[in-house]
């Protein structure tokens, strides 16, 4: 009794404020959001934002580096052990997407002051801030934490928030845009709770590592297939699996462009995680893929978006459309890496979780800088735009040739890495079509470059810059890509150890 | 030299058209368009100069290397500098200089726009193409050889009419989608069936792949690697002929081109080897696609009216004797493979700088048109002759040798059909290349002409003649660059 007592004792004295940083990771922006709400001045709500934003990503670096050689960090909240509290966990892979989801805020939001401004009725600008913090919230909640529950309900965190976010868009058509995808969120977000309430039923658990431990001994009962089904289905549409897309063009071509650079780059990003923990770590894969074959299913319908999506994207007319329709090609590349059930196959879908982020992330902040020119994104109206914002047109070849897998860009590492997978297992055909669908993506880039730089221009072209405060954060990501592309060792070897970690399951690792 | 200094070469090589580019911008921009030729011949002669002081090396059997740190684990950019290599750099850095000058009497002569944006392209093309030739595996060769594409689509839409741009798209296209469709994805196979993407002699596929899918992979190859033209993908090099004639010149009969040819070359040589080659037949099906197009590019050739659309038919035709040669998959054939690429580029880009001054100078552009000139242009057609011969493969040119090594090389393989493929397009070559010679010196000037002389410039005329002059030198040298490649095909 009194040993138990002292050994508690010495476990909290010798808490640092180091140890808590899983739970400082959400809370941040969480107290964040109402004191933007209660600070009113738009200056003092942005200045919060970014500093809140840029202390999350220092705390995701730090968790990265503890958890790099494969340590897994628990948190438990009010030092409630499991069952009983709620626990963070942490290891290489929810670390890594940290890493993405706060670096893209960081940055995203750094470029914020002043579009907010244009967005927003003078005066009510600190509730972009809010939102935007507690979307922030939302997705490193989801990612961080080790209990199902709460999963769902950081979830419905970020996804209220975002519904907010895009139906601040200028159009009238982004109210529709945003209550389609509340439409399409709140169904996947609730076969994911029933699948939930499944896997609790047949458990009696809600923490992850409880429950993928219990879960093996019951995996062959009717209710769990179906709990997988209900599972698979909820993540796929909040991570718009062909052909559970259609919300996303609308959301992401509708809604603030600045919104539209954090949103393409972390919500999709967030959701792929989730499905990866779900089948990988809760599920194993031997239920999902040896028994259901869940991966038989992934396969035709990655290969669809990849060649639907780049399709769609060719024939758009409007810049941001023509990025939402790629990133459903791109997302299909992360669910094919998924789909060949490997090592290899998982580690290149997590490599392009990381590189696609930067790419549509830096193209998004291109079609914000073009947004507060030319007030709006159509292909038509960027004619020559080469001469009269330089700068800007760079970033967009920079990150337009990663989205093309351009050796020397990021993109080309993770395309290296997925076809390399595919090749590891015989699928000559996949890695054909891999190739063909980049061709595609050549087209739609190139038609972009044509306009940009050859297209014929009538009389001088007054040159003139986006602002450098959404300027340098476009090169910051932009500039990323290219470097990732030249020293991938970083996003490979994190990658790498993510998907052996993740191979063991989370029963196994426990 | 001490072997860190044959280094620095390789870095000084690569790295000097780059400041020459930034030069060219500067220069152009702020000070002076006789400032900025200059300083582009400078650079010519340095990065030439940088080359060459790698051949006392390789000669002596040294492979000057530089590694740069892994880009992915695994994945290195390096560089190692072999014979074949070394030859096609020496190549592209030494016609540069010739192409700058005679490029400055062509842009000038003909008043274009945008001088300065040329100029810096060409000078990143020709890094680019000297990182292909240095490049020391698989992964280098493509980032430059995706470079070079990128870096001469301004070159071939330089005129900015609708026509160059449509041209300019079906160039991009069918490089950029071959290389990632075909040649991409064969490095990709290939890495996971080798130990590592660097050359080695004697290849790095031997016992990992055999029989269909061999055959399969070095059809990727061969139809990834664009730039070779080998049919059907051959189709982006006419339409390249929409460039300034210097671009067609140096590029499209030199650089890039022959980058193509050179890196089916190297995959032949270093990544699959002679023997995988030869066993059971695996190049017998690119073999016979190359034959194809030598006669089917020379029957086109004959038929078009154009000059230089019939230049670039006949440099069709002509890279694919390269490709035979590399799948041939014997010594001498290998060896009759390099020598074409040195005493094709020499020759072709006699032709092309011929084409283009009478361009310049008379306006004509159609062979029908040509009648008399000969004797208005003397040297100009006298360079012509000389070059035309050469790529007939008549002595004393230099044709005439790697056409010999090509055709015994065949016959050593026990491939009698495809030798007997070289001399029929040697007589194809007369066939389309003569009628412009005649037309020129034997047929009158039409009614309404000056007579008199008026021949190019001179900034058109020197490299003109230095080419032509080239070839003869060539025949009486050929043994110097037998030394050179022999140990690259094993005939040491």
């Amino acid at each position: 009794m009194t040993d138990g007592a002292t050994a508690h004792q010495v476990a909290t004295e010798a808490l640092s404020f180091a140890d808590h940083l899983p739970a400082l990771q959400v809370l941040l922006p969480l107290m964040g959001a109402p004191l933007c709400f209660l600070l009113r001045k738009e200056t003092l709500a942005s200045a919060l934002t970014v500093v809140i934003s840029f202390a999350c990503l220092a705390i995701s670096f730090s968790l990265l580096g503890q958890t790099m050689d494969g340590e897994v960090l628990v948190y438990e909240f009010g030092g409630w052990p499991r069952p009983f509290g709620i626990e963070y966990r942490v290891d290489i892979t929810n670390a890594f997407v940290l890493v993405v989801v706060s670096l893209v805020a960081a940055v995203v939001f750094a470029a914020g002051p002043g579009q907010a401004r244009r967005a927003i009725p003078v005066g009510r600008e600190y509730l972009f801030y809010s939102a935007a913090l507690l979307c922030l919230t939302g997705l490193l909640g989801v990612t961080i934490t080790g209990d199902v529950f709460n999963v769902f309900v950081f979830m419905e965190i970020s996804s209220l928030s975002s519904y907010i976010l895009i139906a601040l868009g200028r159009e009238r058509r982004a109210l529709m845009a945003a209550f389609s995808y509340l439409v399409m969120g709140t169904i996947g977000a609730t076969f994911l709770l029933i699948g939930i309430g499944l896997m609790y039923q047949m458990t009696g658990t809600l923490n992850m590592v409880d429950m993928a431990v219990r879960l093996e001994a019951v995996s062959e009962t009717r209710t769990i297939l179906v709990a997988v089904a209900f599972v698979v289905v909820g993540i796929s549409t909040k991570l718009a699996v062909f052909p559970l897309h259609q919300w996303l063009p609308n959301a992401y071509s509708q809604a603030p462009p600045i919104v539209s650079a954090f949103l393409a780059a972390t919500a999709t990003k967030v959701a792929y995680y989730l499905l990866i923990r779900f089948t990988l770590g809760l599920f194993g894969a031997a239920l999902v893929f040896e028994r259901i074959g869940v991966d038989t299913l992934l396969m035709p319908l990655s290969v669809l978006a990849m060649f639907m999506g780049s399709i769609a994207a060719i024939y758009q007319t409007d810049f941001k459309r023509l990025l939402a329709y790629s990133s459903i090609a791109q997302i299909g590349y992360m669910t094919l890496g998924l789909s060949l059930a490997t090592e290899a196959g998982v580690a290149a879908g997590l490599i392009h979780l990381f590189n696609h982020a930067l790419m549509k992330g830096a193209l998004f902040l291109v079609a914000a800088c073009v947004t507060w020119r030319m007030g709006a994104t159509k292909i038509a109206m960027m004619r020559g735009l080469g001469q009269r914002m330089p700068l800007t047109m760079a970033a967009l070849v920079a990150s337009g040739l990663a989205l093309v897998g351009v050796p020397g860009t990021a993109g080309f590492v993770s395309k290296w890495a997925l076809v390399s997978a595919a090749l590891e297992q015989d699928h000559l055909f996949l890695a054909f079509l891999i190739m063909a669908s980049s061709v595609l993506a050549v087209v739609y880039i190139w038609r972009l470059v044509e306009v940009v730089y050859f297209a014929e221009l009538d009389g001088e072209v007054e040159r003139r810059e986006a602002p450098l405060r959404l300027l340098v954060p476009t090169w910051i990501l932009a500039g990323m890509t290219i470097w990732y592309g030249l020293f991938s060792d970083f996003s490979v070897d994190v990658a790498e150890a993510a998907a052996k970690q993740l191979f063991l399951g989370l029963g196994g690792g426990a | 030299m001490s072997p860190e200094t044959a280094n620095t070469a390789i870095v000084a090589a690569l790295c000097l058209p780059l400041l020459g580019a930034l030069g060219v911008q500067i220069l152009g921009r702020f000070v002076s368009d006789n400032a900025r030729d200059a300083w582009t011949v400078l650079i010519g002669l340095a990065t030439f100069s940088q080359v060459l002081r790698l051949v006392g090396p390789v000669v002596d059997g040294a492979r000057p290397s530089v590694a740069l740190p892994d880009w992915m684990p695994g994945l290195g950019l390096g560089f190692e500098v072999e014979p074949l290599g070394l030859l096609f750099g020496l190549v592209a850095s030494g016609l540069w200089i010739l192409t700058s000058l005679y490029g400055f009497g062509y842009m000038r002569g003909h008043h274009e726009k945008n001088q300065t944006r040329f100029f810096t392209c060409f000078a990143l093309a020709i890094s680019a193409a000297l990182g292909i030739a240095f490049a020391g595996d698989l992964v280098t060769l493509f980032l430059f050889y995706e470079i070079l594409t990128f870096s001469t689509f301004p070159l071939v839409t330089h005129a900015g009419t609708e026509a160059a741009v449509k041209a300019g798209r079906l160039y991009l296209g069918i490089l950029v989608s071959t290389s990632v469709l075909f040649l991409l994805l064969a490095i990709l196979w290939t890495s996971t069936l080798a130990d590592g993407l660097g050359f080695r002699p004697g290849g790095i596929l031997e016992g990992r792949i055999e029989g269909g899918q061999a055959t399969l992979l070095l059809l990727l190859f061969s139809n990834g690697i664009g730039k070779a033209a080998l049919m059907p993908f051959h189709r982006w090099l006419p339409a390249a002929m929409v460039a300034p004639t210097p671009v067609s010149a140096l590029l499209h009969a030199v650089a890039v081109v022959k980058a193509g040819v050179f890196s089916v070359l190297k995959v032949a040589v270093y990544v699959f080897g002679f023997d995988l080659l030869s066993t059971g037949g695996v190049s017998n099906l690119v073999a016979w696609i190359a034959a194809i197009t030598i006669l089917a590019a020379s029957i086109r050739a004959l038929t078009l009216d154009g000059f230089k659309p019939r230049l670039a038919y006949s440099t069709i035709s002509q890279l694919s004797y390269i490709v035979l040669g590399a799948m041939l998959a014997t010594g001498t054939a290998a060896m009759g493979a390099g020598l074409h690429i040195l005493m094709h580029a020499i020759g072709k880009i006699t032709l092309f700088f011929v084409a283009g001054a009478v361009y310049v100078v008379a306006h004509k552009d159609k062979v029908s048109q040509l009648d008399g000139l000969g004797r208005k242009m003397p040297f100009t057609f006298g360079a012509f002759c000389v070059a035309s011969f050469s790529i007939i493969g008549l002595p004393p040119l230099g044709g005439a040798w790697s056409k010999w090594f090509l055709v015994t090389g065949a016959f050593e393989a026990g491939h009698f059909w495809l030798g007997t493929v070289f001399m029929v397009s040697s007589l194809l070559s007369i066939g389309y290349l003569m009628p412009i010679v005649v037309r020129a010196f034997f047929r009158p000037l039409p009614e309404g002409e000056e007579e008199g002389v008026a021949d190019a410039p001179l900034l058109m005329l020197i490299p003109i003649c230095t080419t032509a002059l080239l070839c003869f030198v060539a025949f009486f040298y050929t043994d110097a660059v037998y030394d050179l490649l022999a140990p690259a095909f094993g005939l040491g």
